[in-house]
């Protein structure tokens, strides 16, 4: 059965492809680190469908390296990056002149390709789970949209490559590892990140957070409880980076004793608002790495946090606007 | 209370503008360390951390595709498009892109945008490349404001959509945990469509500043002095 672990070799290859590419770039200003840093991060990649993971991933019941070791490897990746010592070398590419030439005489046919891939995607997350060999589901359930993303972007590449039909197919990794180099260590950051929610909560970050909120919410003003509420999923998310991790300890502490139990909030209401409250707060982090720091530096935006002050006004609108709602809907 | 002190180190970090994944690494460190894991234990939560959220990085796969169409110039086919049509603004086009976007995440299908697969290669270009066309030229300020608006209208869009859909990881989180802890049988379908108030209003805000980016770069165009032609 194919399942989402086939795509993260995939994915772990194509880095580690840029690592060996970089290790060859004699003219690179950080060869050698900056080759260890994506070669390490390939083989993580790889090596992840091989340590314990949550129940149910394919690995949880025979694990074959120990999750210590790939831990170890991962922080010396995020240490090399962290001290500076990776950066972008210069990829040749095509000149602006060349690119209009291409543009004006393969037009409309530079698009097939890049369609192609939320094509394919959807196509296979919505259809993907019927498809099967002889009586056997041809996908592991519940990684269809992961697989899809794999197979489309191998069909994309192909389609490219039929239609563009570049000297050496290869220059498709070069130009990757253009855009992959521009973004640079914060490929790794989200990651990272998520690590450091599962830390903060084993090491029992929530729970105190918990009791403080628990100190200073008001027992009978609905309005404050509301705001508290609110303002509390969007604080917290902006600490943690993620509106998940908020929910249980700001619901824990006041959506279910408080505002359910003690005056009466419909649940349904009152927890879909709290969460989207708590997005406000992803809007203005650079925690939340991969929605806020990767596209401006995909984009390579001279300012890495421009992004997150275009956002910050409607989520502050946005975030006044669910106070609002969380005071009528859960109580009407 | 001092587990804390692994939060406030984030805090400081950030805004000290150190390396955001030395300071994350440390802070993850600092506050297992204070939490008392022991350095066995957490560098299998790093190791065992990074294994189950593999699925991010899984957005740079698309990488090469877009590289190679870059280098056969569809950002500039991207651009020539849309200096073809008239009535269209950066601030339009983003709407629109807004809509489609929250519309399609609303269904589920939140893999149709994003950064790599759109912004960058299509939205982004296109969206200059109207600037280009009611003012002529694209000073460098002007280009930043562009591709900041783009990377955050396929955000907020894709945030305030896939809420309203009732198979989506936010959603699914909500009821998994109401029902485990409080015994409840909280109905998705409820949840996902209490989500939707919230998610016109994101779009009549958002979409609401978006139509006044043009404006504002209209002003930004005052600002920033001509530059002399180039001699053809």
């Amino acid at each position: 059965m194919i399942g989402a672990e086939w795509i993260y070799w995939l994915c772990g290859g194509f880095f580690f492809i840029v690592g060996v590419q970089i290790a060859f770039d004699r003219e690179h200003p950080k060869r050698w680190t900056n080759a260890l840093f994506w070669c390490l991060l390939g083989a993580s990649l790889c090596a992840g469908s091989f340590v314990a993971g949550p129940a149910g991933s394919p690995a949880a019941l025979h694990p074959t390296i120990p999750s210590w070791l790939l831990g170890g490897a991962v922080i010396v990746t995020a240490l090399i990056a962290g001290f500076g010592l990776t950066g972008a070398g210069t990829v040749r590419t095509t000149t602006e002149a060349e690119r209009e030439a291409s543009a004006a005489r393969r037009r409309n046919l530079l698009f097939v390709p890049a369609l192609t891939i939320p094509a394919v995607t959807v196509l296979i997350a919505i259809e993907g789970g019927r498809l099967s060999i002889g009586g056997h589901p041809l996908l592991v359930a519940g990684t269809q949209t992961l697989v899809g993303l794999g197979v489309a972007t191998i069909a994309a590449l192909v389609v490219g490559w039929a239609l563009l039909r570049p000297r050496n197919p290869a220059v498709a990794f070069t130009e990757g590892r253009r855009l992959l180099e521009s973004i640079g260590w914060a490929a790794l950051l989200p990651q990272m990140l998520s690590t450091l929610g599962l830390l903060f909560t084993q090491a029992g970050v929530g729970t105190q957070v918990g009791v403080i909120v628990h100190h200073i919410v008001p027992e009978h003003s609905r309005v404050l409880a509301v705001i508290v509420y609110a303002l509390g999923m969007a604080g917290f998310t902006l600490i943690m980076g993620n509106a998940f991790a908020a929910f249980p300890i700001m619901t824990a502490a006041v959506g279910w004793p408080i505002l359910v139990q003690q005056m009466g909030a419909h649940p349904a209401p009152l927890f879909a608002i709290g969460m989207l409250a708590g997005f406000c707060g992803t809007l203005c982090t650079p925690m939340a790495a991969n929605f806020n720091l990767v596209p401006p530096a995909l984009l390579e935006m001279r300012d890495k946090y421009g992004q997150i002050k275009v956002q910050i006004p409607t989520a502050i609108l946005l975030l006044a606007v669910n106070v609002c709602f969380m005071m009528i809907f859960p109580f009407a | 209370m001092i587990v804390l002190l692994g939060v406030a180190l984030v805090v400081v970090g950030f805004a000290l503008r150190i390396n955001p994944l030395l300071v994350v690494t440390i802070a993850g460190i600092v506050s297992a360390l204070l939490g008392g894991l022991s350095p066995l234990h957490i560098l299998e939560a790093f190791g065992s951390g990074f294994a189950s959220s593999r699925s991010i990085t899984l957005a740079f796969l698309v990488l090469p595709v877009i590289g190679l169409l870059e280098r056969y110039g569809l950002q500039q086919r991207a651009k020539t498009l849309v200096s073809q049509a008239a009535g269209l603004t950066a601030g339009r086009l983003l709407l629109v892109y807004l809509f489609v976007r929250q519309l399609t995440a609303a269904f589920g299908l939140t893999s149709i945008g994003g950064t790599a697969q759109m912004v960058r290669p299509v939205i982004y270009p296109m969206a200059e490349g109207a600037v280009m066309r009611s003012h002529g030229r694209v000073p460098e300020p002007v280009t930043e404001a562009i591709k900041a608006h783009a990377a955050a209208a396929d955000t907020i869009g894709v945030f305030f959509g896939e809420d309203c859909f009732v198979a989506i990881g936010s959603v699914l989180l909500i009821t998994a945990y109401v029902d485990a802890n409080y015994h409840l049988k909280l109905d998705a379908l409820q949840v996902a469509i209490w989500a939707v108030p919230t998610a016109i209003a994101a779009f009549l805000i958002h979409g609401f500043r978006l139509l006044r980016l043009d404006a504002r770069v209209a002003a930004m165009m005052a600002d920033s002095p001509e530059q002399p032609a180039s001699a053809q």
